[in-house]
């Protein structure tokens, strides 16, 4: 037998400037992946892709694109998929944390948040899907949130979005089981990143985005279905699942 | 409205203090945070600094550890342009690999740890080891990117900007927010270092092992017993390194392997302890008095970066730092009569360090390495007793045209600073008038209650 020099990852990110998603990307540059990173901000980007090249990526190309509009999703996957002739890994990581007390008065917001923390990233998972399924190879590694655990009143149209996002991915991960394509549903629980800078983040349960970004390499590779990062909150909202109505009701989670 | 916090302390522990914390996530919002912010100003990084030289009590602190990108690196030429908040641990991991035969490129100088930002780097002109043969952090800058609180951005080199170069490095970060490096790195054969240690019984062995070594030995630095006294007074431990040509190794990781969880609730360093410590690390090499190794240079370089947060261990009230240079000339007379004070005041130091510093200038006003013969040593926070101590420290250092280092300071007098640092003259003017530190306020340097 001889020796085959394995080919460099194809890997492509959407909502690469993410907090989480920077550090993912890094990870995956210094092992020498090729990355297609997708996101809003060109000027963010084009930084990005600078890091990336020195942390070592084999080939980094940046792709605009606004996740709201829902339209573009078709045509925003097919550009990705295609940089590189196909895919071994998509990272889905974009999403917003907005303010609960504000959607709960205006509906406009809501459904905003709706838009981008579920129903866009449901359709760009269903586009990644097919292709990956017709390759009978690959890894759809999708971030949700703990929050999408249980509906409390201190963010359930945020919890609503991502919980509907983990049974959209169990579903998927049903339907390309047959094709051998992993389907990760990550759901981190307190990360430093720029989308929680407003919360005073003091207390042990506050992860940083490396070691969350160390658990998702990690589960990629042992194909895990469903990542809890850090690993206590399993156990945590096994918890909050759990616990009965009365008792549940009188707090202020 | 605004959020003030206590969470952002120097590495002593000593100060608590209220800030207001950005942490802007690329350079622009950093510049924007400066222009807009109404309390004055200061660069915050890894938080390595030991005395108040990185806290601005009552002000904003920018923290720069978002601006952590790698912006261009040439392998050819080994010129590297990184954000300020890089770490000198993410350099190592990234760039500092071993080529096929063990060469590679290396940090020019490091100082004692790893975990230190950039812009931290440039800002106290760091030193290491090496300083005989490469001088300070600031002499391999090739050029910075400067935000000043008027909204504009500068680079700043020998060529360009060279007044306002000249007071960034080693500027304490008072001259604006350094956003950008372009460093010149350094070639070495072997990523590995070959290293001794060799026990000295006396003061005067160290300045002949001094000698001897700074000529074949890039890196050298002792470790005293400040607990001997009399006819032992000055024996330590005399380490020495040089890069190992043809050998390799892997880079260190980019964090402590352990860590300290919580502060000790009464010191871990106490009387009993320091003195156990000094006993046995005295006798670590054994009969021989002399022990040899070739391997990996996080030993020898980052040997406390093995254990996060050990800070901690001096318990809640903290601990001081102090660091002085004095010129060769006084230097016998001077180590000798600082070591007599501090077994005599019986506040024992565990970390003490004697390094002779070289002959190649340090390229900014208030850069703190000058010839000489530099004394390190830490005390924990003991009230008056150590206050005390500190001060006689300082006064024989300053009797022998000797000064003290800002990094690591919180007890130096206007006076001192003054006479250690006859630039400062020329460095005001330089200074953004909305940034300030609790270092400045407390020396003199910014006009307010404390002036010079």
């Amino acid at each position: 037998m001889t020796m085959q020099v394995s080919k460099p990852m194809r890997v492509a990110i959407f909502g690469a400037t993410s907090g989480i998603a920077t550090a993912v990307a890094r990870r995956y540059a210094e092992s020498g992946a090729r990355l297609v990173l997708v996101a809003r901000d060109q000027a963010s980007l084009t930084a990005a892709a600078a890091d990336l090249e020195v942390r070592g990526a084999a080939e980094v190309e940046v792709q605009e694109a606004d996740f709201a509009r829902t339209a573009d999703i078709p045509a925003t996957v097919a550009a990705a998929w295609t940089r590189f002739d196909g895919l071994d890994l998509a990272v889905v990581a974009y999403g917003t944390l907005p303010d609960q007390q504000e959607m709960e008065a205006e509906s406009a917001k809501a459904e905003q948040a709706l838009v981008l923390n579920f129903l866009s990233p449901a359709l760009l998972c269903g586009e990644l899907a097919h292709r990956f399924e017709a390759r009978k190879s690959g890894t759809l590694a999708v971030i949700s949130s703990v929050a999408g655990d249980r509906g409390r009143k201190s963010n359930y149209v945020y919890g609503a979005a991502k919980g509907g996002l983990q049974r959209y991915l169990e579903g998927l991960r049903h339907r390309l089981f047959a094709a051998g394509v992993q389907v990760l549903d990550i759901r981190p629980g307190f990360v430093s990143t720029k989308m929680t800078a407003h919360l005073s983040q003091k207390g042990p349960l506050w992860a940083s985005p490396d070691q969350v970004a160390a658990d998702i390499v990690g589960a990629i590779q042992k194909r895990k279905e469903v990542l809890y990062t850090p690993w206590f909150w399993r156990w945590v909202m096994m918890g909050v699942r759990n616990a009965p109505g009365p008792l549940f009701h009188r707090t202020s989670l | 409205m605004t959020m003030w916090r206590q969470d952002y302390r120097s590495w002593g522990r000593t100060v608590s203090a209220n800030h207001v914390v950005d942490r802007p996530e690329n350079r622009d919002n950093a510049t924007r945070a400066l222009s807009e912010s109404e309390f004055p100003v200061l660069a915050y990084g890894c938080g390595r600094s030991y005395g108040d030289v990185a806290l601005n009590p009552g002000g904003r602190l920018i923290d720069c550890r978002s601006l952590d990108r790698f912006l261009a690196f040439n392998r050819a030429t080994g010129v590297l342009t990184c954000e300020a908040g890089v770490r000198l641990a993410d350099i190592l991991a990234v760039i500092c690999r071993p080529e096929a035969d063990g060469s590679g490129w290396f940090l020019p100088v490091t100082p004692g740890t790893r975990f230190v930002t950039v812009g931290g780097a440039i800002a106290n002109d760091v030193h290491g080891k090496n300083h005989h043969r490469f001088g300070t952090f600031g002499r391999h800058v090739l050029a910075l990117e400067l935000a000043r609180s008027d909204g504009s951005r500068l680079v700043c080199s020998p060529e360009q900007n060279p007044d306002l170069f000249a007071a960034t490095i080693g500027g304490l970060g008072l001259t604006g927010l350094i956003l950008s490096a372009t460093l010149q790195l350094r070639r070495v054969e072997g990523l590995a270092v070959e290293a001794e240690d060799i026990q000295f019984s006396s003061l005067s062995d160290f300045f002949d092992l001094a000698e001897a070594s700074d000529r074949d030995w890039e890196y050298t630095a002792a470790w005293v017993d400040c607990l001997a006294s009399g006819a032992h007074l000055g024996r330590g431990i005399y380490s020495r390194a040089r890069h190992y040509p043809g050998k390799g190794v892997e880079p260190p990781g980019r964090n402590s392997r352990l860590s300290i969880p919580i502060t000790s609730p009464i010191p871990a360093t106490n009387s009993l302890s320091v003195r156990a410590f000094n006993a046995l690390y005295w006798r670590k090499l054994g009969l021989n008095g002399q022990t040899s190794r070739i391997g990996s240079y996080e030993p020898v370089f980052y040997p406390l970066d093995a254990i996060g947060e050990w800070n901690r261990l001096y318990g809640p009230k903290g601990f001081y730092q102090f660091q002085c240079v004095v010129p060769h000339e006084q230097a016998r007379e001077a180590v000798a009569d600082m070591l007599r004070l501090i077994a005599q005041s019986g506040e024992g130091s565990m970390l003490v360090v004697l390094k002779t510093f070289g002959d190649l200038p340090s390229p900014g006003l208030l850069s703190f390495p000058r010839p000489g013969v530099t004394l390190a040593l830490d005390f924990p926070e003991r009230g008056t007793t150590t206050r005390k101590l500190l001060r006689l420290l300082e006064e024989v250092a300053v009797a022998a045209y000797g000064r003290l280092y800002p990094a690591k300071d919180s007890l130096m007098t206007p006076d001192a600073f003054r006479q250690g640092y006859p630039s400062f003259e020329q460095f005001q003017p330089m200074m953004d008038p909305r940034f300030s530190s609790a270092f400045a306020q407390r020396i003199g340097l910014i006009k307010g209650e404390a002036q010079l």
